[in-house]
């Protein structure tokens, strides 16, 4: 799925039949944000870093029969200082989340942030109780979101080819909602880390990234 | 199953509780009963399985039931408030188990006595209870919270816990979750 370098996206002050006729010479003429960007995009380092059972779906990914590395992914990294991406694989207790947010926030930019399965989206089995987190984006912002419980490899596989997509279309100062986004202010790009509180965490949600949708029935 | 009779004669103050089989030890006998019921070559209940709290509210039952004289008589059932901390002691050595030890406390001031000093094992599963139900353990050396953060206040698994209010939007909610939905968002709107 992993796209060989042909630019299809025009390039202001280029000929596009003298930029074909040169394509078929071998000479690619491409800008530098397009070449940029599929580094980029072909070379995402996972955190490596499972908090229940979608972790093992994730570690099965990156293993032989589903070869994450095929996408360039595979190079999972200890640190989250060496990270692009935060795949929050598994249940997000309440008292996991601040560290979950203190992960994401010494990760350098540019970061994503993939939720697997349905207990990081949701909470899933576990929405009703007390004790979990109903879906890691009341904290963080969540690129692509993956259902499941737990979601197949092909599933995270094709998140991770969302993803893909989602990169090459950026540009390399970051796209316009990350930069217009009140919680990328320039005074501090952490995000707040919840506290334990009495009965629940302080905030409960994050109000610059998570908003309670309206609700739009369909019956 | 483990005849329970003769720790009965030796202890006159436990009670029996005939529904789950269990021994009901007052709490100044607790750690003495426990100890005889894992030092007696007879028992040998080394190994403290299981242990966890129960709430129960306070409770008021109607039934009907049939007399002698073919009448129908209603009887109310009322049963007590209170709290319970359930052990189940199994024994390596004689491969015999379950035998199930209850104290009873207050729900207004729970109390019961710590089981570590002869179980080591039950530290953290008295812990646990402490966490959850808010049970306190007298002679426990170590009496905090296990799962919960140390700030949290409530007790979760009591029966009068009220949990955050952090309701999400469900596209199929029902049940005691559907009349929650309809706090927050009215009744469905039917699609036209």
């Amino acid at each position: 799925m992993t796209n060989p370098p042909t630019p299809t996206v025009p390039i202001p002050g280029v000929h596009e039949g003298l930029r074909s006729e040169l394509q078929k010479a071998g000479i690619f003429v491409v800008s530098t944000e397009f070449l940029y960007n599929w580094g980029r995009k072909n070379s995402i380092w996972p955190l490596g870093f499972g908090i229940a059972c979608c972790a093992i779906e994730m570690i099965c990914t990156a293993a032989s029969r589903f070869d994450l590395a095929r996408f360039g992914a595979e190079v999972f990294r200890p640190s989250p200082r060496q990270a692009d991406l935060m795949i929050v694989a598994g249940t997000v207790t309440k008292k996991m989340a601040p560290q979950v947010v203190r992960l994401y926030n010494q990760m350098p930019e540019p970061k994503y942030v993939i939720a697997m399965g349905a207990c990081a989206i949701s909470g899933g089995p576990f929405k009703q109780g007390y004790n979990v987190l109903k879906g890691v984006d009341r904290y963080i912002p969540v690129d692509v979101h993956i259902p499941g419980c737990p979601p197949r490899p092909e599933a995270l596989l094709h998140a991770l080819i969302t993803l893909q997509r989602k990169i090459e279309t950026q540009r390399t100062l970051g796209s316009a909602e990350r930069r217009n986004n009140p919680a990328y202010s320039d005074d501090s790009r952490d995000f707040p880390v919840p506290q334990y509180g009495e009965h629940d965490l302080v905030p409960a949600y994050n109000r610059d990234v998570w908003k309670a949708r309206p609700v739009t029935r369909e019956s | 199953m483990i005849d329970i009779a003769p720790i009965l004669a030796r202890f006159p103050s436990l009670a029996h509780d005939p529904a789950a089989n269990a021994l009901i030890v007052p709490a100044h006998l607790a750690l003495e009963v426990a100890r005889y019921l894992r030092d007696n070559p007879a028992y040998l209940l080394d190994y403290a399985s299981n242990v966890t709290g129960v709430d129960y509210l306070a409770t008021e039952k109607k039934s009907k039931v049939k007399q002698a004289d073919g009448v129908y008589k209603e009887i109310v059932t009322k049963t007590e408030a209170g709290m319970e901390v359930v052990y189940h002691l199994y024994s390596m050595h004689l491969g015999h188990g379950p035998l199930v030890l209850k104290q009873r406390t207050s729900r207004e001031k729970p109390v019961v006595t710590s089981l570590t000093p002869v179980y080591r094992g039950a530290e953290f599963q008295e812990r646990e209870v402490f966490d959850l139900f808010g049970i306190h353990f007298d002679g426990h050396p170590d009496l905090r919270r296990i799962l919960m953060w140390d700030e949290f206040k409530d007790y979760p698994m009591r029966k009068d816990y009220i949990a955050p209010d952090d309701f999400q939007y469900e596209p199929t909610p029902h049940g005691d979750v559907l009349a929650e939905a309809q706090k927050y968002y009215g009744l469905p709107e039917e699609k036209k």
